[in-house]
């Protein structure tokens, strides 16, 4: 027995998936989280409360309100046809971006706390030091943030390896191009394959807990003085 | 023009500063006060770090803030000390060097922090990161971060108040050769009358926000009207010269540098003639005799003149300014015992000294 071609296309799939959702999140969540630590602004709460909004709702609402808004009548489609794109839900990049919505959490609020955690006075140092802003994100911020930087990668590659709902609400079911891993053991389970699923399903059960134990272990969380 | 002109006002809810100075741009300026008077807030308006709007602030007559002026923090020529040296964590000692020196305004190569790592003696610390390091080790790393920017103007905020009496005690060494070497003019915040009378030449006295008082620091002490209870602490400082050195009792002669006819036996502190020491001399250490005693163990007894009167914090006690020479000593008494004297101005007294502490 083992992985079917079928199987480790879903696996590929998966792990390009979450890869690139995890670079975009980065990249995304960082002003985020900088802002939702710096700001002062009465905006905060709503916008901390945005980006939580997945980890409360079903996925299957997130999924619903981003097919209807990326779909070819909503504001997203309308606005990806006009650029020449056509529509994203059942592709490969529909699937980024929904996943890049449904892990914006487990992003955004491990950097915003390890922004916080960094306080006001290594800012003011460097900039006694003449370090300018940006200089002072780069030479300070982000090495001092770096176990937060680890642990929202690991969170939200690991988060987007298990998402399940919203992949079937934005991406259906299409060999190689929207079929995860999670809906691959779907399908087995479907066609009454246990030997199938389990062997994904295990696969998946070990993968996960080596990443949160690799967390676990590896992240120096309280050790900094 | 050698000067730092601040001009800051600021209300907060709990606080409120309100400063208009002209400070001598060179020596060791302390900014004096108890907790809350505003020094700090002072030195962070000075440093850019606290934004007072309608503050003026120029250094040489080069305008760092006024109505259209804010210059950043990282544009103006600063070295800062915090009261917690505040290194970066993720960087060795030499790294902490490395990260100002990087950034100075004019390129400096590596060696150029050499006299400066002497001047701190850390040069056994480089290699360590600041979790390794001492609290004071920190702070004389701190400081050398601050001078490794090559400022123009050295900010230094109570860099001793986090620390224990040990670490003071191995800091304030450095800090006077800091003051002998450093040509560059400091701003030292400090609520300790001890810091304070071993390091600054200047001195402005805050409180509640404002500069109640402010001028060189021995005609400062000297006043009997300064607006602050220094308590115990009140006491005057003087520039003095070795003038004699006597092996056999182990004890010096320091004659006043406005007056060498008149000066005070000290314990030998080991330093050569001529050379510049200053003592400070607390008002509780002196007491006045209108005849010149003998047959007591003290042994510094300085004819003078009464300057002044004035009453102390306690309605008991009074303070007398004894005009020595040129150097000016306070006295407390009793009032009862002023009384008793009689004393007045213009009188002749004879100035009993129980202890000079010779500081720097």
């Amino acid at each position: 027995m083992g992985f079917s071609d079928a199987d480790l296309a879903a696996i590929w799939l998966t792990l390009r998936l979450a890869g690139v959702t995890t670079a975009l999140l980065l990249l995304v969540g960082t002003p985020i989280a900088w802002w939702l630590a710096r700001t002062r602004s009465g905006w905060k709460g709503p916008v901390g409360a945005v980006v939580a909004l997945p980890l409360v709702l079903p996925p299957t609402v997130i999924g619903f309100y981003l097919l209807v808004s990326m779909g070819p009548n909503g504001p997203v489609g309308q606005f990806t046809q006009s650029l020449g794109l056509g529509v994203l839900p059942f592709t490969f990049a529909g699937l980024v971006v929904a996943s890049v919505f449904y892990s914006l959490p487990f992003v955004v609020q491990p950097l915003q706390n390890a922004f916080e955690a960094i306080g006001e006075r290594p800012l003011e140092a460097a900039a006694t030091l003449r370090a300018s802003p940006l200089d002072t994100f780069f030479s300070v911020v982000l090495p001092l943030a770096r176990p937060g930087y680890l642990t929202a990668s690991v969170l939200g590659f690991a988060h987007t390896v298990g998402e399940f709902g919203v992949v079937l609400m934005i991406g259906g079911n299409i060999p190689g191009v929207t079929r995860v891993v999670s809906v691959q053991i779907y399908d087995h389970v479907e066609a009454l394959e246990y030997a199938e699923a389990h062997w994904l399903a295990a696969t998946m059960l070990a993968f996960s807990f080596l990443v949160l134990l690799a967390l676990y272990t590896l992240n120096p969380t309280g050790r900094r003085r | 023009m050698s000067n730092l002109l601040a001009r800051f006002k600021l209300d907060r809810a709990d606080f409120s500063l309100d400063v208009d100075l002209d400070l001598p741009a060179r020596g060791v300026t302390a900014l004096f006060g108890h907790s809350g008077s505003g020094k700090t807030t002072l030195l962070r308006c000075i440093a850019g770090l606290e934004r007072a709007p309608g503050g003026y602030l120029a250094l040489d007559g080069e305008v760092w803030q006024d109505a259209n002026i804010f210059l950043p923090t990282h544009q103006r020529p600063i070295g800062y000390v915090f009261q917690e040296a505040s290194l970066f964590p993720h960087l060795s000692a030499r790294g902490n060097l490395e990260y100002g020196r990087k950034r100075a305004d004019s390129r400096m190569d590596r060696t150029t922090l050499d006299p400066i790592i002497e001047l701190l003696g850390i040069g056994a610390l480089l290699d360590r990161r600041p979790d390794q390091l001492s609290g004071g080790e920190r702070q004389r790393v701190a400081i050398a971060r601050a001078l490794a920017v090559k400022p123009r103007l050295l900010l230094m905020d109570e860099p001793l108040a986090a620390l224990d009496l040990a670490r003071k005690q191995e800091i304030l060494p450095y800090l006077e050769r800091l003051h002998e070497e450093l040509e560059i003019p400091v701003l030292y915040v400090s609520h300790a009358p001890d810091e304070v009378a071993r390091l600054a030449d200047h001195i402005v006295v805050m409180r509640d926000g404002r500069a109640v008082a402010a001028g060189p620091l021995t005609e400062t002490l000297a006043r009997l009207d300064l607006p602050i209870h220094l308590g115990e602490d009140a006491g005057v400082v003087l520039d003095a010269v070795v003038a004699e050195r006597d092996a056999q009792w182990q004890l010096a002669r320091v004659v006043f540098a406005d007056n060498p006819d008149a000066g005070v036996w000290v314990r030998d502190g080991g330093h050569a003639l001529g050379h510049h020491v200053r003592v400070r001399i607390l008002a509780r250490d002196i007491s006045l005799a209108v005849t010149r005693n003998s047959g007591t163990s003290i042994l510094n007894i300085l004819p003078g003149v009464v300057a002044e009167l004035a009453d102390d914090a306690h309605p008991a006690q009074a303070l007398v300014r004894v005009n020595v020479g040129g150097a000016a000593l306070v006295a407390r008494l009793t009032r009862r015992s002023a009384h008793d004297l009689g004393l007045t101005p213009g009188q002749i007294v004879y100035a009993q000294i129980k202890a000079v502490a010779l500081i720097g």
